[in-house]
């Protein structure tokens, strides 16, 4: 295979294997955000969600168990979160800052004893079953959350738009006014949004412990579940634009190791960058100056 | 009637301050310098069960806990910031510490520095090279071990066992102790066959999971079979090798346990033969020397037991010449004439560099047979 050809199996493979946690994290926060709050706590979500899913994993020998494990601890930190800045007067950026290092600091308190052993692995759904390359083989080694993170990026676009719950969600979200004189119940909902987008945050997490890189420490997000908050705003708000930012970024983030694998050495700090440089430029590039964003939910505390 | 009861703000006051006089000389004479029982402080910068570098001073720590009068103290994950100065002070004054390693390479200045200035009684040992002598203080030192032979070789072994010739080196920066083992990995594997090569990775920081992984995936989807690094944690990329079934090699400490098909041997530290000198001088009331390098030779760094896919011919080439390091400590790993991968001469003819000598220090090359840049 010529190095042209490589670095495309490479980027391919990065998309498909890099971007599950950026998938999940964004659509859980995508979610919270429309209705009205933002959980910078996702973070946390998915550092405690990578430590439950594996420990459960180790514990139980079934990393679907893990999975499940990873959303319950995922959603009681998203619970947490919408229930204090239900309170009057509470904050949600700074409450979010609060619950990230909370659950990163109960992950890496309890995620101790579970460093060296090796927790059994999800499944993965081998595409590549028609080549006779290794690269391609491995690169279509797909993870089957990754299309369960797909799945609800379809169903959460679908839901928005034609169904009552997506309807309440967006009301909630975008004026509280309207929402007040329909008699939504505006707490609730946003305490709803905030847990499941959360637990998602969670089930993201598990992706990192037991699929790939497929293990435990302390230095496994190196904050990806903040950069996954960012892709929201890059994504406009919308399900499947996020999924979209996140191949891209899982893409982006494949680039620097396969370039300098196939002899492109100089200035691979730059090739890390990419991702960043990437989202820097398209904003600059969509976002007229003056304008509140396009999809911008009306209530989030940015905006007010 | 209250006020009985009470006791003055100022007799308060000196009760305070007479007790805590009290406390204090009381700590400071039941803390004899250098008596049998000894209290030793570990300070790691992450969990010491990682797999890699805080794992093999913490092995070192538990080789000290089994002499006789020794107690040792441990702590974990402690930041290199005004942490650990509060994490050194406790230790001294609340469990009675009278050597203290602080193992991470940010803990020396200013923090080591300031306490002990506080603490001239105590004892403390820094993992590194960066004591100088006149510059700082009598009771500070270093220890310091060389590994490069020990990558040497691994390369040797990697060179036997791959098929493809093509071997990877994922390393976090460019910096000289991290090229020098780059470089020595390179130089033993050609050292078996000189048309092999060694694709190094910089992953740009210590500990980056996603990033080492993708890296050991790219390795391997470019034919690389044998895969070693020098990171913080080598955990994910043995994990990574052996589930892309390749071989690597590990670093730091023993790994074979993370890749047990796969694994062929690594270079590890071997810090217990460091603390269990310190420890029996300090007990024997001798001064500590303040300045401690040493590598294969002296004991200071060791190679992984060989896996199972280790042939016969590279077991006995590889013990061979290990041997001879342990020999003769002038055996040179980097030997003139040596060009760097963008042929410069960086060792003229004639000259060779045994494991101490000083040019080593400001290695700013990768020698030739290896693809990658530093900058």
């Amino acid at each position: 295979m010529d190095n042209v050809g490589m670095v495309l199996v490479a980027l391919i493979a990065g998309a498909l294997r890099v971007s599950t946690p950026f998938l999940f994290v964004s659509l859980g926060e995508c979610l919270t955000e429309k209705s009205g709050r933002i959980n910078l706590g996702n973070e946390g979500a998915l550092v405690l969600g990578a430590m439950t899913g594996y420990a459960a994993s180790y514990e139980t020998g079934s990393a679907w168990i893990g999975v499940l494990a990873a959303l319950v601890a995922g959603g009681g930190l998203g619970l947490l979160h919408g229930l204090v800045c239900s309170l009057a007067r509470v904050n949600d950026v700074a409450m979010g800052i609060a619950v990230m290092l909370a659950g990163t600091g109960i992950a890496f308190f309890f995620g101790k004893p579970y460093i060296q052993p090796s927790a059994p692995q999800l499944p993965v759904i081998p595409l590549g079953f028609w080549s006779d390359a290794p690269q391609i083989r491995s690169a279509l080694d797909v993870s089957p959350l990754f299309f369960i993170g797909l799945l609800v990026a379809f169903v959460m676009t679908w839901a928005f738009k034609n169904t009552r719950t997506g309807l309440v969600v967006r009301i909630v979200g975008d004026s509280s006014d309207a929402a007040k004189a329909m008699g939504l119940p505006i707490d609730r909902v946003r305490v709803i949004a905030t847990t499941i987008g959360s637990a998602l945050a969670g089930v993201g997490g598990s992706f990192l412990s037991l699929s790939y890189p497929g293990s435990w420490n302390e230095g496994l997000s190196s904050g990806q579940g903040l950069v996954a908050v960012a892709l929201v705003v890059f994504a406009r708000w919308n399900p499947l634009a996020c999924a979209a930012a996140a191949l891209l970024f899982g893409a982006a983030g494949a680039l620097g190791p396969s370039l300098q694998t196939v002899g492109i050495t100089q200035g691979y700090y730059l090739f890390y960058a990419a991702p960043y440089a990437l989202t820097l430029l398209i904003m600059i590039l969509t976002v007229a100056p003056g304008r509140v964003l396009r999809g911008m939910p009306g209530e989030l505390s940015l905006t007010r | 009637m209250r006020d009985q009861h009470l006791v003055s703000r100022r007799t308060l006051l000196q009760g305070m301050a007479a007790g805590t006089a009290v406390a204090t000389t009381g700590l400071g004479t039941s803390r004899p310098a250098f008596a049998k029982d000894l209290v030793v402080g570990f300070i790691y910068v992450g969990p010491k069960d990682d797999y890699g570098y805080n794992q093999a001073h913490a092995e070192g720590a538990t080789i000290i806990k089994k002499i006789p009068g020794v107690t040792v103290l441990e702590e974990e994950k402690v930041p290199e910031t005004l942490d650990v100065q509060k994490t050194m002070e406790s230790m001294i004054e609340l469990d009675g510490a009278s050597l203290i390693f602080p193992t991470s390479f940010g803990y020396f200045d200013p923090h080591m520095l300031k306490v002990a200035a506080k603490y001239p009684d105590v004892q403390f040992r820094h993992c590194g090279g960066l004591w100088t002598e006149g510059k700082h203080p009598k009771n500070t030192g270093s220890y310091f071990g060389y590994i490069g032979r020990a990558q040497y070789l691994s390369g040797i072994v990697a060179a036997h066992t791959s098929k493809t010739k093509k071997l990877g080196f994922i390393a976090a920066k460019p910096i000289p102790q991290v090229l020098i083992n780059v470089n020595s990995f390179a130089l033993g594997a050609k050292s078996v066959d000189p048309t092999i090569t060694t694709q190094v990775i910089f992953t740009g920081d210590w500990s980056l999971p996603v990033k080492e992984a993708e890296a050991t995936n790219s390795l391997a989807d470019q034919g690389v079979d044998v895969i070693t690094c020098h990171v913080d944690g080598p955990k994910v990329i043995m994990e990574t090798a052996e589930r892309r079934g390749i071989f690597c090699t590990g670093y730091h400490a023993d790994q074979s346990k993370l890749a047990p098909k796969g694994y062929l041997t690594g270079a590890e530290w071997n810090w217990s033969k460091v603390y269990e000198a310190f420890v029996t001088e300090a007990q024997a009331g001798k001064p500590l020397p303040n300045f401690v390098r040493g590598g294969l030779s002296d004991g200071f760094v060791k190679t992984s037991a060989y896996g199972p896919a280790v042939s016969e011919e590279a077991r006995k080439q590889a013990d061979s010449v290990k041997a001879e390091m342990i020999k003769s400590p002038d055996y040179a790993v980097f030997k003139g004439p040596l060009k760097s991968n963008i042929g410069k001469e960086v060792i003229p003819a004639g000259k060779s560099y045994p494991e101490t000598a000083i040019e080593l220090e400001s290695t700013d090359y990768l020698v030739e047979g290896i693809i990658g840049a530093i900058g």
